[in-house]
């Protein structure tokens, strides 16, 4: 039986695919979720989604939301959902210096404490996905 | 009758005018395409947070968290969302007098938020209490945007200052109907719980209250920030019909003042040929 894999962001379907298995950041922990997967609702971490299918992997940088789980279908609601090959890796890293310098300063045009904070994190996972994807490449499973 | 120069003058101002409106009926409709894209696509999340809620309400019920109880009394808070901008046709008014309805139909201790400076000047007008303001959002709102005021909503609500949220936008129906629609936002009224397995199947990680203190300011904000994009798409379909209208008065407007200017001309030469005539009859 197919898993059903949907990765919906507050303001796009960022994935919607047939897949064999996919490992997430779940609050508790990395979370593998393979078909007949008992029903679960969980709470999103912070972190890298990789997706398994057919012999290739993918993967997001994902941040905050939920995760519903049913025995064919996993949906993950993110606040952020970026697919690991499309992240701009300079942009990230500036993002990470605007937020670090934010916070260093206090405050700075109009973004408060909180906002610098998440955008350091953001900023973060991003760098830390796609800098993963980039060392390793595409990888390919036997 | 005015002159023949003044008339020529006024059908080169008249002509300006439809240029621009020409102009925004066209850049509307693009913006009106851009909106309505990004509604269709914060839908399937929107969905998605409903039917979780659902799953987790099965399982909790409204004595065990205060965002999911009915209401009783308390002060009422009313987020108007209108446009920055005007020349949108009825669009702000409409939505404007929707709001003064319902305020002075449900009278009571009542106060407003409003998201666009339309409604915040409407409002101010009239002598309603405005406890915050946000201006609109620009052309693409994204949902960052509404979150400092999904988190006032929020907080305000568990602080117990209100005992119910509505939202007041122009919902989208078509690019012709655009309706002033008023949804409750707080308490929430979770849907019926029917999609596929029934919630108390589900496992909840770390525990049903967990995801669902998670949840809530979430679909606050999805909730808010679909009103915004429904009003946004409102907003620019309304200009664009009232731009098109204004741009074919602009036409007739122009025929009409041709044939007038024909007119006088017409005139005039008649006039001077008769003087002519009389002129040379009198030599």
């Amino acid at each position: 039986m197919p898993l059903r894999l949907e990765i919906v962001t507050p303001e796009r379907q960022a994935y919607a695919d047939e897949v064999d298995a996919v490992v997430l950041p779940g609050s508790e922990g990395e979370l593998g979720v393979l078909p007949h997967h008992a029903p679960l609702v969980s709470t999103l971490g912070a972190g890298e989604l990789r997706i398994r299918k057919g012999g290739a992997e993918e993967s997001f940088a994902i941040f905050g939301g939920f995760l519903q789980v049913r025995p064919d279908k996993v949906v993950v609601m993110a606040e952020l959902a970026d697919l690991a090959s499309e992240i701009d890796l300079e942009a990230a890293r500036e993002a990470q210096r605007a937020a670090q310098k934010a916070l260093e300063t206090g405050f700075s045009e109009g973004i408060d404490l909180s906002t610098a904070r998440a955008a350091l994190q953001q900023a973060l996972i991003r760098i830390r996905v796609a800098e993963r994807r980039y060392r390793e490449g595409p990888r390919r499973r036997g | 009758m005015p002159s023949q120069r003044e008339i020529r003058i006024r059908i080169g101002s008249v002509k300006n005018i439809k240029q621009i409106t020409r102009a925004m009926q066209f850049v509307a409709a693009s913006k009106l395409k851009r909106a309505q894209e990004s509604t269709i696509a914060a839908r399937p999340y929107a969905d998605k947070l409903e039917e979780v809620l659902a799953d987790i309400a099965t399982v909790l019920g409204g004595d065990e968290h205060p965002l999911l109880a009915t209401p009783e009394g308390g002060k009422r808070l009313i987020v108007l969302v209108t446009s920055d901008r005007g020349l949108a046709g009825p669009f702000n008014t409409n939505t404007v007098r929707y709001a003064a309805r319902e305020i002075v139909e449900h009278a009571g201790d009542l106060t407003t938020i409003t998201v666009g400076r339309k409604g915040r000047d409407a409002m101010r007008r009239a002598g309603v209490p405005i406890e915050a303001h946000f201006a609109g959002f620009g052309d693409r709102p994204k949902f960052a945007d509404v979150l400092p005021l999904a988190r006032l909503v929020a907080e305000d609500f568990l602080a117990a200052k209100y005992g119910r949220v509505d939202i007041i936008f122009s919902r989208f129906v078509s690019t012709l109907v655009q309706r002033p629609t008023l949804n409750q936002l707080l308490p929430i009224r979770a849907s019926e719980d029917t999609a596929g397995i029934p919630g108390n199947q589900f496992i909840f990680e770390p525990s049903p209250t967990a995801v669902l203190e998670q949840l809530l300011p979430r679909y606050v904000a999805t909730r808010l920030y679909q009103a915004v994009l429904e009003s946004k798409a409102s907003e620019e379909s309304s200009r664009m019909v009232a731009m098109k209208s204004a741009t074919e008065n602009a036409e007739e407007l122009i025929e009409d003042l041709t044939l007038a200017y024909n007119k006088v001309r017409q005139a005039n030469i008649t006039r001077e040929m008769i003087e002519i005539a009389t002129g040379a009859r009198a030599l």
